[in-house]
């Protein structure tokens, strides 16, 4: 079978799958009573197991059949939710994840996964429940078909009642669909028009939206009003391709009064053994089994909004194409504006605010919610808090707040840094919270908003804070600052300090953080995304990173400049002032033109010569200087005159000029002519 | 476009550079574009023109003239830009003009004749005759080599 087409579907879900679990197994560790988050961890176990078992990875389909093991013993009180229990299911996960990780950049999926089954396997066989080994298989099925018993409030009891005094029966249906069925809502529809043609669909569960949704793994139930015999209506939804089994119950309002006695009955005697029961007075075999259906499983089922996926590439597309209409539109705007004819200049104000209402969608069509980076920090969290011995509690607020693509793919491992760095060195023991009159449980608060054109995330904890004297002690032994200044510095500043290259404070060097290479990486990566850093510390009360970044990295504000007769792009965001100086206000250090810029001694890079500008060198007594900032250190950049501020579109220079020096990228300016984009940072040694 | 698989012919476009005759795979081509305003790229090699805007797309130009050690191309009226496709990339040449598209017989294609000499040679496929015209067929993997600098 050629499995292409579906591969990438499979990658995508099978990620979306694994998050799942990841997401319910966490809130499981949190309520290990509440067994309708079993059954979510369980559903997307099964649909993994089932969708890996037609592609054709074995592997995947092993573990996840051990899992699904497991979770069913926990769903049938068989087995208790424990740490360890969970630890092993975690690994497991994680493993799947690698699997698929494998499988999505080409390789086969293989894993060796012998160790985990075996654990797996113990506990599913754990001395605890002897029982359980040789019921599981059986358990297991039964289950399946059994867990959907329809259920009737009073409305549809009523409609059965005068069903039956209208000589109609009411039949209970599963459908069994393939496992490898892959138009499921096509083949449900299918049944459903058979089903209406027969009679009356009363129920179905799940539900229709949900079935249409495919939001159901192979079986469905319904239950139908009609007056053909039951062999008939099996027959017939048999015909529909890809339906594997169907099962025709009949019901009658003593059954199912009878099946209520009988559930209330059993829940009391022992809630989880099987009875099958043979119900006098109708040929159908039924099988009543009880399953504990939390009440809270429905509310707990995400509503998922109808989505389409699209490559990223066909958006940069559409943005291009996108852009030439601006361009174009600048051209006709001009245009309008010489001719003085209403009809012209109202048509292209029109086309105008429209291009503008296009722009806001196709930008807002690369957001993606930080939720993408952020739903892995509960587990790495919950597994570094074990590792640590530490209480911790994570809180994520905002994961809706959308921020770009191209900046999403970036922020995910400084925030890694930055968490480790807060469980590690910013919370304390609980021996020692305890003994400070603080709760046990730390709490690190992972926030993101958006505020102005900026999208904040912040990381808060109510650890130890930043302790002045211990950074300063080690900073200057570690000869980042010298004696003197030290003094000088106030808290912030210190605080700032341990993002410096070469700085550890813990004492003991763990394997969480502690290398000293962390977060000044951290720095170096938020700020190379147009972002700044800022950290403020209490002592005793917990620290706050706080990370700034652009809302978007394909469209930077910068300020145009005159070189000659070329016109060169500023990150506005490396810009701290501009400013107009005197030749005579040059000094000469070292062969190095510097200025002294409010107390500062600040070099000056004459752009004209870095980029070899062709043209007759002037001398003239006035120069503008943009003066740029990387980190701590300062430069001016001296150009010929000001242009303005202004929105550009980032663009790279094409494979064929890789890597230009001084240019980060390029951009298209409103008469259609290329501008270059500075690259601050390889200005300022 | 439904072109028909041709095994024997190679569809080539033909341009002129200085007094000879080069020929490039029409399959490389993306399209010919006449001169536009090309911008400066600082600190790139000589032959490297810049940049320009080919519909919303930064695309680089070179001068295969001077690519080729033969001098500057003078810019006029009939000098095109060829935009080439090579793995992903595109790329514009600077020709003095593209005026025709041909088939070329692929048995009509020899190797280089070893006496042709200066840096061009080091990018010819190969030469063809046809009638009384010598085609020269370039190796655009060599000419389009991407380049760094200021590293």
């Amino acid at each position: 079978m050629d499995t292409n087409p579906y591969f990438e579907m499979f990658i995508e879900e099978s990620k979306e799958h694994l998050q799942a679990c990841n997401e319910h197994l966490l809130e499981l560790e949190k309520n290990p009573e509440n067994i309708a988050i079993v059954n979510e961890v369980f559903r997307s176990a099964h649909t993994l197991k089932g969708m890996s078992a037609t592609m054709g990875y074995e592997d995947i389909a092993n573990l996840t059949h051990k899992m699904e093991n497991i979770l069913d013993e926990i769903r049938n009180g068989r087995l208790h939710v424990t740490v360890e229990l969970l630890d092993v299911v975690f690994i497991a996960v994680d493993q799947l994840e690698e699997m698929v990780m494998d499988i999505a950049s080409g390789g086969k999926g293989n894993l060796d996964v012998t160790d985990t089954v075996q654990k797996l396997h113990k506990i599913e066989t754990g001395e605890e429940i002897p029982v359980a080994a040789t019921t599981v298989e059986s358990t297991v099925e039964s289950n399946i078909s059994q867990e959907n018993w329809l259920s009737y409030d009073d409305y549809e009891m009523t409609v059965i009642e005068q069903s039956v005094e209208q000589d109609f029966s009411t039949y209970e249906i599963s459908v069994k669909l393939r496992e490898d069925c892959l138009l499921k809502a096509a083949r449900v529809y299918m049944v459903f028009e058979l089903l209406e043609k027969m009679g009356d669909v009363i129920k179905s569960s799940p539900s229709v939206e949900k079935l249409e949704g495919e939001d159901f793994d192979e079986i469905f139930y319904v239950a139908l009003v009609t007056n053909e015999p039951s062999e008939d209506v099996q027959k017939k939804l048999m015909k529909v391709s890809e339906v594997t089994e169907v099962l025709v119950n009949s019901v009658t309002l003593e059954q199912h009064k009878k099946r209520n006695n009988i559930e209330g009955a059993k829940v009391e005697e022992t809630p989880f053994s099987e009875k099958t029961e043979v119900i006098e007075g109708s040929q159908e075999v039924v099988a009543v089994k009880t399953t504990e259906k939390s009440p809270t499983s429905k509310s707990n089922q995400v509503q998922s909004s109808k989505t389409i996926r699209v490559n990223i590439e066909r958006l940069d597309v559409l943005m291009n194409l996108f852009e030439e209409l601006v361009i174009d539109r600048g051209r006709l705007q001009s245009i309008s504006e010489e001719l003085h004819n209403s009809e012209l200049d109202e048509t292209v104000e029109r086309m105008s605010r429209i291009t503008g209402d296009l722009q806001n969608i196709i930008l807002n069509m690369r957001m993606v919610p930080v939720e993408t980076v952020f739903n892995r920090f509960p587990k790495m969290v919950r597994q570094l808090a074990r590792d640590l011995n530490k209480k911790i509690n994570l809180e994520v607020i905002g994961a809706e707040t959308e921020l770009d693509r191209t900046v999403i793919d970036e922020i995910g491992d400084p925030l890694v840094h930055l968490i480790r760095n807060s469980l590690d060195h910013g919370v304390e023991s609980p021996e020692i919270r305890l003994a400070k009159g603080k709760p046990e449980e730390g709490t690190v608060v992972l926030r993101a908003y958006h505020s102005g054109n900026h999208v904040f995330i912040e990381i808060e904890d109510d650890g130890a804070g930043i302790n002045r004297e211990k950074v300063l002690k080690k900073a200057i032994a570690k000869g980042i600052i010298s004696n003197e200044v030290a003094q000088t510095l106030s808290d912030k500043q210190v605080a700032e300090l341990i993002l410096s290259s070469g700085f550890s404070t813990a004492d003991v060097i763990s394997d969480v953080s502690g290398r000293g290479v962390g977060l000044d990486v951290v720095k170096t990566t938020i700020e190379s995304l147009g972002g700044f850093i800022d950290i403020s510390s209490t002592e005793g009360k917990g620290s706050l990173f706080s990370i700034q970044l652009p809302l978007t990295l394909s469209i930077i504000s910068v300020m145009l400049v005159e070189l000659g007769e070329e016109i060169y792009a500023i990150p506005l965001s490396s810009i701290i002032e501009t400013a107009i100086i005197r030749s005579s206000d040059i000094l000469n250090a070292h062969n190095q033109k510097v200025i002294d810029f409010r107390g500062k001694v600040v070099p000056l890079v004459f752009l004209e010569n870095v980029f070899d500008v062709p043209r007759e060198s002037t001398d003239d007594e006035f120069h503008s200087v943009v003066l740029v900032r990387k980190g701590d250190k300062m430069a001016g950049l001296v150009v010929d005159s000001f242009i303005g501020q202004q929105e550009i579109v980032l663009k790279s220079l094409g494979a064929y000029l890789s890597s230009v020096f001084a240019i980060s990228g390029a951009t298209i300016l409103g008469n259609g002519k290329v501008a270059l984009i500075v690259d601050c940072n390889a200005l300022i040694s | 476009m439904t072109e028909a698989v041709d095994y024997k012919n190679l569809k080539v476009v033909v341009f002129q550079l200085a007094d000879k005759e080069y020929v490039i795979p029409v399959s490389q081509v993306q399209g010919i574009e006449k001169l536009i305003y090309i911008t400066r790229v600082p600190k790139t090699p000589d032959f490297v023109k810049g940049v320009i805007n080919l519909r919303g797309v930064v695309t680089p130009i070179i001068d295969l003239k001077n690519r080729f050690g033969l001098g500057e191309s003078s810019l006029g009226e009939s000098t095109r830009i060829i935009i080439i496709t090579l793995d992903d990339m595109n790329v514009g040449v600077i020709v003095d003009s593209a005026n025709d598209v041909l088939d070329i017989p692929l048995d009509a294609i020899e190797p280089q004749p070893e006496v042709v000499g200066g840096m061009e040679s080091d990018f010819i496929a190969g030469v063809a005759k046809i009638d009384s015209r010598l085609l020269i067929l370039l190796n655009l993997n060599l000419v389009l080599n991407p380049i760094k600098s200021g590293v």
